[in-house]
């Protein structure tokens, strides 16, 4: 008798709307990587020789490196000399104003609904875009000069701060850190830089936006913060990509520095494109995010959502190394049709009193495969650190899977560790007690689904709260009819 | 005058069992109706069907309300247009707050017959007006769906939700089961209140205990998906001093 009232596989199932392919002309390297392509990225770039160096280095230890397989994903081998290692809008490297952006470029920002225009100004939001593998445009420079805060593209401050970078960069992720991280700081083209002098906090949301468009290349971006003693910023991020039938690679990597009483808050809503229903194409999302509380009552808060992506492989983690400093996790991951995440967070407590959150929200929908694999350390050195966890697991439809991978390591019997965890099911039951109630099937998902998250979204800055909740509606679309 | 529901001959089943088997009934304005039966007599399914819960077929005849073909429609249209299920087993729903839920609940049914929607102050006001006609606890409100409610609290939420949403037909499904006898009279006096003479109830039960509280204007008695006899509030009474067996024993008699 409701054979016209679809089912829980029909309510996740939509169209990724960002999968349009932008008509931009690209220069890009050819596919294939060795010490060759990597001197011609740095040339290109006009580096100097300390980043040069940094990179044969990184290259040179990649090439001992095996690519992981730990991680519970399933996907054929990566021929990493079938990819392209650079790719750039062809047109002028640094633009002097909005006006001489390509209009393409910013057609494209427009229709992402990324503000860097006018519209900019009226969000209060200041934007770096990343094109493939280069910085577009970042918006409010001169307005954050006035603070002393130096927000640009990562080439720029190679270019202007090379002292920074040179200090910074990878301080926390090192070159020989894992394979994707060593691949990253070979090849890695652009990203974003951050910088808050002493005692400043960010007077707006500073946000980077990646946008991968090319066919068949990589994208390796880099971004490195560091806020000084005493200062504050909330830093967002956000990806899409064009719908392609070949996987993608995206391996990133995110340093964060925070000093004595700095406070970072770093939020992602990663929604590249996760392939079609039956796991053809999509994005290999395998990112090294870290963050270092160096000094005392520093804090690091990560947020993040991540609806896109073929392959999720990320741990945005806290070395909590400053006494009484804070580190903190929030995730919500979402595996729609074919989609695997394998995504947790590390806590080394090596501080004492030093504390840590971790709230973990996945959610499998159709073929979805979703597992938390979280570290929590606490060394000898941490007394009194504690940590709490939180892992939990919604399922839709009874064919995906939610996994849970806790490690735990004490070696401070002073220290507090607290692990919770749940798994529920979105249930036909509850959906037709909604119905009853006048409630459609898609709001029913919608609200359980927002129900289940509202602690992390509650993390996110306000507009991209509301943002997030959208993008998880339209990724749980027809997953329940 | 048109009854509100009429079923008309309904047979159906669930996964190839045939379960009612000739039903009809015609509940008009105004009237309260009740059915009783023994378990398994087909009383539980039959409210499934009338709120268009997934997996039974309909074999033959047809379910009008207020003259329209009630079995083509959603379960939510059905809903938004007046047909309101109190569950047997009302269910949980972790991470819903309870007053955004029955304020969702609620403007669904409003914008459908086009009325504006309430803003939370006026929802609140709306609610805890109706909230102590079924002596609950406000702070049930701010908890998650039957979350953790007993089961006493799962039932009056039921009847707190029918209260808000102000149904044309109301099916209570065993609302009395697991009820001690303090809830069922306020339960029994939460449904009295909400009766109106443009409204129909249907209540389902195996006791008569709640009619001692509800007074039906008709009880149908179910017994292996017929209804086998039908008659004013005395039946309740002697069903209860002779209980089912005679009936059942007079329905076989009669056939």
């Amino acid at each position: 008798m409701s054979a016209n009232v679809p089912n829980i596989d029909q309510l996740v199932r939509s169209e990724y709307k960002y999968g349009f392919v932008s008509e931009i002309d690209t220069d890009s390297l050819p596919p294939g990587i060795n010490e060759e392509v990597i001197r011609e990225i740095s040339a290109r770039k006009g580096e100097p020789q300390f980043l040069l160096e940094w990179r044969l280095k990184a290259y040179r230890h990649w090439t001992t490196l095996k690519e992981p397989h730990w991680a519970k994903a399933v996907y054929p081998p990566i021929d990493y000399q079938a990819i392209s290692y650079y790719a750039a809008p062809r047109s002028k490297a640094r633009y002097s104003s909005m006006d001489e952006v390509d209009p393409e470029l910013l057609k494209t920002f427009e229709k992402l609904g990324i503000p860097l225009s006018e519209r900019a100004r009226l969000a209060g939001v200041a934007v770096d875009a990343v094109m493939d593998s280069v910085s577009v445009a970042t918006t409010f420079q001169k307005e954050l000069e006035q603070y002393g805060i130096i927000f640009c593209s990562f080439s720029e401050a190679v270019r202007n701060h090379p002292d920074l970078v040179e200090k910074y960069l990878g301080s926390v992720v090192p070159y020989t850190d894992n394979f994707f991280a060593s691949l990253n700081s070979a090849v890695f083209s652009d990203g974003s830089f951050c910088y808050i002098p002493k005692g400043v906090r960010c007077p707006m949301e500073l946000s980077t936006y990646f946008r991968i468009n090319a066919a068949k290349t990589g994208q390796f971006e880099r971004t490195l913060i560091v806020a000084d003693e005493g200062s504050r910023v909330s830093y967002l991020e956000g990806c899409t990509a064009p719908i392609r039938d070949e996987n993608q690679l995206h391996a990133a990597v995110v340093e964060l520095v925070a000093l004595e009483g700095a406070e970072i808050k770093y939020s992602t809503v990663q929604n590249w494109y996760p392939g079609d229903r039956e796991g053809r194409g999509g994005i290999y999302n395998f990112v090294t995010k870290r963050g270092v509380c160096k000094g005392r009552r520093s804090k690091i808060s990560w947020t993040q959502v991540e609806t896109g992506s073929a392959i999720t492989w990320k741990y945005p983690s806290c070395v909590l190394l400053g006494e009484e400093s804070v580190g903190e996790f929030y995730s919500v991951a979402v595996t729609n049709n074919r989609q695997q995440a394998d995504t947790g967070t590390k806590m080394i407590h090596i501080g004492r009193n030093t504390r840590s959150t971790i709230v973990s929200k996945g959610i499998s929908a159709g073929e979805g495969q979703n597992s938390y694999r979280g570290l929590v350390v606490m060394k000898k050195s941490a007394a009194n650190a504690r940590n709490f966890s939180q892992c939990d697991s919604l399922l839709i439809g009874d064919r995906c899977g939610a996994h849970t991978f806790p490690w735990i390591q004490v070696m401070n019997p002073t220290a507090t560790v607290e692990h919770e965890a749940t798994t529920s099911k979105i249930g036909e039951d509850q959906i037709f007690y909604c119905n009853q109630r006048g409630i459609s099937r898609q709001d029913a998902v919608n609200m359980i689904v927002n129900g289940f998250c509202k602690e992390v979204f509650r993390e996110l800055p306000m507009e991209f709260a509301v943002e997030a909740q959208k993008l998880l509606s339209v990724t749980l679309e027809g997953s329940v009819g | 005058m048109q009854p509100i529901l009429e079923i008309d001959q309904l047979e159906a089943g669930v996964q190839g069992k045939q379960i009612l088997k000739g039903i009809s009934l015609k509940i008009y304005p105004g009237e309260m109706h009740a059915i009783m039966g023994p378990n398994g007599s087909g009383k539980s399914t039959l409210a499934s069907i009338l709120a268009g819960r997934d997996g039974y077929e309909i074999i033959r005849g047809r379910v009008l309300y207020q003259g329209r073909n009630l079995l083509e429609l959603s379960p939510e249209d059905r809903a938004r247009e007046g047909v309101f299920l109190a569950f047997q087993y009302p269910v949980e729903i972790p991470g819903v707050n309870s007053a955004y839920f029955l304020k969702a609940a609620l403007n669904e049914v409003r914008k459908y017959r086009g009325m504006p929607e309430l803003d939370a102050i006026e929802f609140l006001a709306l609610v805890k007006e109706k909230i102590k006609l079924l002596d609950l606890d406000e702070e049930l409100l701010k908890r998650p769906v039957n979350v953790g409610f007993s089961g006493g609290e799962k039932k009056r939420n039921e009847v707190l939700q029918m209260a808000v949403l102000e149904p044309r037909l109301a099916v209570l499904d065993e609302t009395d089961s697991g009820l001690d006898i303090d809830a069922l009279k306020i339960v029994a006096n939460g449904v009295n209140c909400l009766r109106k003479p443009d409204n129909a109830q249907l209540v389902i039960t195996h006791y008569q205990r709640l009619l001692d509280h509800i007074v039906p204007d008709k009880v149908h008695v179910l017994v292996d998906g017929r209804i086998v006899m039908s008659a004013g509030k005395e039946l309740a009474l002697e069903l209860e001093s002779k209980g089912y067996d005679w009936i059942v024993r007079e329905a076989k008699r009669v056939n």
